[in-house]
């Protein structure tokens, strides 16, 4: 009830005004903006009732009270009244004390690390529902998405089928970015080195836009992508389009490739995924060279390497420049890589050499 | 686009030929206007012979007046250079649409942007504020000058050697293109290698000096030199709310300064504050920055809520309604804009309880700021408007303001901000409460102490055009941001896909053109007023019937501002003297302690925008010398014991007799 009279509320006067352009976050297509959008139309039509009055009594005083209007009420030394100040704290905090119970109960219920718990306002999650996994990487300056329960990726698009719960989890490769795309859910920023999370629900079909909604650079402004709303089926259908793709195969070097600074990048299908690939662009070591976050943490966690392993090893590392986007910077290498699975290559050679500057 | 960063030479750094943009035409024409201009003026003032009068009078003053008009002009110059940057980029989005990129490629685009929001706000509305502040609150409080004069100097000097460096990076290498708060990595030395944000750095580094240093002046100058009987419950709302303005600059510049210390050390000597790797998280610049950058936006609105309270008080010919609601409504919104800032990263992951913690804090500001507008609406009731052009800045800002607070606080509510935030309705909100609120407040606090600092009023025609010029053109510029946001189009974009966009940037930039308008309106009213000042003289010193101490003493004022400190009864404290037929002393003059000018500030700026610059281009040996003439000087500046002088008791007989027989029409 409250969705249709809130959709109400807000399409009688802006209809006039504003038809033929796309409000799309006062019109959306899933479930999570949708109630942003309620929680929005709500708390406007209750400031709407203080601020319609002031704007009103301000307009009406001011010419009540013109110079020119001698027939009004002139009180010149009349500047205190315990009554109307009572009401004029009082008014704002009501409104504010209504508003600050749905912001809680909004800000909790919309937590966008919280799993849905339902499809829209009439239905709950069926049984046995399998919530789609999608991991968010967004580079300089394009989107990668991985299915990693599908097997597959793609760069600048995106689907999900209708009425399906998607659990995304998002990172980047260099800059903040914010995944956006404000048909479905309100944006979250994408950051390197760390994961955020979204969870949302499409569920209209349809085409819809994404984009970067935080600046990350030159080629910002392109970093946009479609987002397909599909059917179960259409879903399935583009799933096998994807898989189609031979010979494709999103493994380190891959990425390594596709991570280079490039702007337009035109649509992308990898067939295949090395699973492990989201979470070595998190800890930042998709490159075997450099050692991941994790394992720094976990060396750091048991007291470290000491000396030798620590500052030496930190010392020894220099990543070369990425092309178009400066110069390079020191960096831990691993301890051991695919050449070296024990280490101790590494670890004897960062013995034998003395310390270089790690400045730059 | 920028040289290789790695073809340094000793003498001059990173600084080759190549970092002047001679291939740019809208910079080698805008380089040539401001070379031609400024030879201009150059050479008028040698041909006058007025090299001599503004060194003694104005650049080494250390007389709060004429310092606090500096302050303004400086601003009013940037202001120039700000909004001819807005222009661009209003020009850019209207026809960047489809097959059309426009004419400002990305780098050239995201450097206006840039430049746009850092002038805008360190070196238009910070120096339009502490100008006035400045000018008025020694006035108000029946004091001489500011504790500090020559710190004063010294603050106004760094502010302005942190403008010219801005200027600087139009002409010579590039200004940061990382967006006005720079945030890492996008700002660290792997992503933004060049100089510009190095600039940035450096430009509001020193700027900064001045501004905190400033802040420490007026909070003492308001604390200790209050003429008698003004206890703080006396105090002129305006003067109440500099005070909070100052506590939260001293309480908050120095976080930018340590936040940008650390971006330094991460550009400079390979720290990792701020980076990816090594375990630096960028997470902290922003939790950091905006622990300065929210208090910010109050230490700029609340000097505006003080002039308005001023002038409506004033205007409706009443007592202020409320007084000590509205100095406590004052208070709390200086304690709360201490605990809002995470309302600026909702988007970043915080968990729901911390982020409902920060949505809510913001909104109960709220409530003081709508008590302060009730008290404002209930001063008028039962007034007697006079319609001068402060008071209807004062109207315009009362209905427009009120906007811009209801999409705050749409805004401060995580769920619906994770759908405005970056985007154009975000824009529009802040411009709606800068503009609505600051920069009317500025403008009406201009016109409001014209005739105190000159002794001629402004002309009203021009002035009234001024205001309906911004009133209109705001509503024309913003509102079509509101509906942009509503549709889901973020901020910092330079090109569109979507047709159906394009009407709405074009009515903003028809917009821009209004405010354009508006501002030119204001200069021909500089023009016009001083070309009619014979007719616009003011000799009573209270042209407009005013309430408080500034009224009291002579327009312009003497160096001394009151020969005799008065005794303050009551907070309307002119009125209240106007009221109990207070007669001007006449006789019985002492000769006045006042402090002397020095060109010490002058100096120690010059040196440091050569600090500046040789840290900024990597010229070392250039940079330890300035740093070492720096400390130098200010030391030697501490053994200068020729620091004041007193005005004969003639001298202010003589000055007083002139005021008396002005007065009675001679």
């Amino acid at each position: 009830m409250r969705h249709k009279i809130s959709r109400l509320l807000v399409l009688v006067p802006l209809a006039a005004l504003l038809a033929g352009c796309n409000l799309v976050v006062m019109n959306p297509s899933g479930d999570i903006a949708v109630q942003q959008r309620d929680l929005i139309v709500a708390s406007t039509v209750l400031m709407l009732l203080i601020i319609v009055p002031v704007i009103l009594l301000t307009l009406f005083f001011a010419w009540r009270y013109r110079e020119s209007n001698t027939k009004a009420t002139y009180a010149p030394n009349w500047s205190h009244s315990t009554t109307l100040e009572v009401v004029i704290w009082a008014a704002p905090l009501v409104i504010i004390v209504a508003l600050g119970a749905l912001t809680w109960v909004g800000t909790h219920l919309l937590d966008p690390y919280r799993p849905l718990d339902r499809l829209d306002a009439e239905r709950p999650i069926p049984q046995g529902t399998r919530t789609l996994e999608v991991e968010v990487v967004s580079l300089d300056w394009k989107w990668l998405f991985i299915y990693p329960q599908q097997g597959i990726a793609t760069v600048n698009e995106l689907a999900a089928p209708v009425d399906t719960p998607i659990a995304f989890r998002i990172t980047s490769a260099s800059v903040m970015n914010a995944f956006a795309i404000p048909a479905m859910a309100g944006m979250i920023y994408s950051m390197p080195g760390m994961e955020t999370k979204l969870h949302a629900v499409i569920n209209r079909e349809g085409v819809y836009d994404g984009f970067s909604a935080n600046y990350s650079g030159g080629g910002f402004s392109q970093m946009r992508f479609k987002f397909h709303g599909l059917s179960q089926d259409g879903f399935d259908r583009w799933v096998e389009q994807a898989r189609a793709e031979q010979g494709t195969r999103l493994d380190r070097s891959a990425y390594l490739e596709l991570e280079k600074p490039s702007e337009r990048e035109p649509v992308r299908r990898y067939g295949e995924v090395d699973p492990e690939i989201f979470s070595l662009v998190v800890n930042r070591c998709v490159d075997p060279d450099k050692m991941c976050m994790s394992d720094m943490m976990a060396i750091d966690a048991r007291g470290g390497l000491g000396i030798a392993g620590g500052a030496l090893n930190i010392a020894r590392g220099k990543a070369p420049a990425a092309p178009g986007r400066g110069q390079s910077r020191p960096y831990v290498p691993a301890l051991c890589n695919p050449d070296d699975p024990f280490g101790t290559l590494q670890l004897a050679s960062i013995r034998a050499e003395p310390p270089k500057p790690a400045v730059n | 686009m920028s040289p290789a960063p790695d073809s340094t030479s000793f003498l001059f750094g990173r600084l080759t030929l190549a970092a002047l943009p001679l291939h740019e035409p809208i910079l080698v024409a805008t380089f040539a206007a401001v070379a031609l201009g400024g030879v201009a003026l150059l050479a008028a003032i040698t041909r006058f012979g007025l090299w001599g009068y503004l060194w003694r009078e104005w650049l080494t003053t250390v007389d709060h007046k004429r310092i606090g008009i500096m302050y303004i002009i400086l601003a009013l110059i940037m202001l120039l250079r700000g909004f001819a940057d807005a222009l661009m980029m209003r020009a850019q989005q209207a026809i960047a649409f489809g097959a059309s990129e426009g004419y400002l490629p990305p780098h050239h685009y995201d450097q206006i942007f840039t430049a746009h929001g850092v002038i805008m706000i360190f070196f238009v509305a910070m120096p339009l504020v502490t100008g006035l502040m400045n000018f008025v609150v020694p006035l108000q409080i029946g004091a001489r000058d500011v504790s500090f004069p020559f710190l004063n100097n010294f603050s106004f000097w760094m502010t302005t050697a942190g403008a010219i460096l801005v200027m600087m990076s139009l002409f010579v290498g590039e200004f940061a293109a990382t967006g006005w708060l720079a945030y890492p990595p996008l700002s660290g030395p792997v992503h933004s290698p060049w100089v510009g944000v190095d600039y940035y750095i450096w430009a509001l580094q020193i700027a900064g000096v001045g501004t905190t240093l400033s802040g420490i002046n007026l909070i003492v100058t308001i604390v200790k030199m209050r003429a008698p009987g003004m206890s703080l419950m006396k105090m002129p709302v305006f003067t109440w709310t500099s005070l909070c303005t100052n506590v939260l600059i001293v309480a908050t510049f120095p976080v930018l300064t340590a936040t940008l210390v650390l971006l330094t050390l991460d550009r400079y000597v390979g720290t990792n504050f701020f980076t990816n790797d090594l375990g630096g998280n960028p997470m902290m610049y922003v939790n950091l920055i905006w622990i300065w950058g929210h208090p910010e936006v109050y230490i700029l609105i609340l000097p505006a809520f003080g002039v308005y309270s001023e002038v409506v008080s004033t205007f409706c010919r009443k007592r202020l309604f409320g007084y000590t609601s509205m100095v406590y409504a004052t208070v709390v919104i200086t304690i709360l804009s201490y605990i809002v800032w995470l309302h600026h990263f909702f988007t970043m992951g915080s968990g729901a309880s911390v982020n409902s913690f920060f949505g809510i804090t913001t909104m109960i500001i709220s409530i003081p700021t709508g008590a302060k507008l009730f008290n404002w609406l209930f001063t008028m009731y039962r007034g007697r408007i006079r319609f001068e052009v402060p008071m209807m800045w004062t109207v315009g800002f009362m209905v427009t303001f009120v906007i811009g607070g209801m999409t705050g606080v749409m805004l401060a509510i995580p769920p619906a901000d994770f759908q405005f935030h970056n985007t154009l309705f975000l824009i529009a909100h802040f411009h709606n409460v800068i503009i609505g609120g600051v920069v009317f407040g500025m403008l009406a606090g201009i016109t409001y102490w014209f005739p105190k600092a000159f002794g001629y009023r402004l002309d009203p025609f021009w002035g009234k055009l001024s205001f309906w010029f911004w009133l209109v053109g705001f509503y024309f510029a913003f509102m079509p941001l509101y509906v942009l946001g509503l549709m889901g189009v973020t901020r910092r974009v330079n090109h569109f896909e979507d047709p159906s966009l394009q009407i709405w940037f074009v009515v903003a930039a028809f917009g821009a053109v209004l405010i354009a308008c508006g501002i030119g309106c204001f200069l021909v009213q500089l023009v016009v007023s001083f070309l009619r000042r014979d007719q616009l003289r003011d000799v009573t010193g209270d042209p407009w019937d005013g309430r408080t101490l500034e009224w009291a003493t002579a327009s312009p004022p003497p160096a001394y501002n009151f020969a005799f400190t008065p005794v303050i009864q009551d907070h309307d404290a002119w009125w209240d003297m106007k009221q109990r037929g207070h007669a001007r002393p006449l006789a019985g003059f002492r000769p006045i302690h006042m402090p002397k000018n020095t060109g010490t500030g002058v100096i120690l700026s010059a040196l440091s925008l050569v600090l500046g610059f040789a840290l900024i281009w990597h010229i070392w040996w250039l940079a330890v010398l300035a740093f070492a003439a720096v400390l130098y000087v200010s030391i030697e500046h501490t053994f200068n014991y020729d620091r004041d002088y007193h005005i004969p008791a003639e001298e202010v007989a003589r000055s007083e007799d002139s005021r008396t027989r002005a007065l009675a029409g001679e």
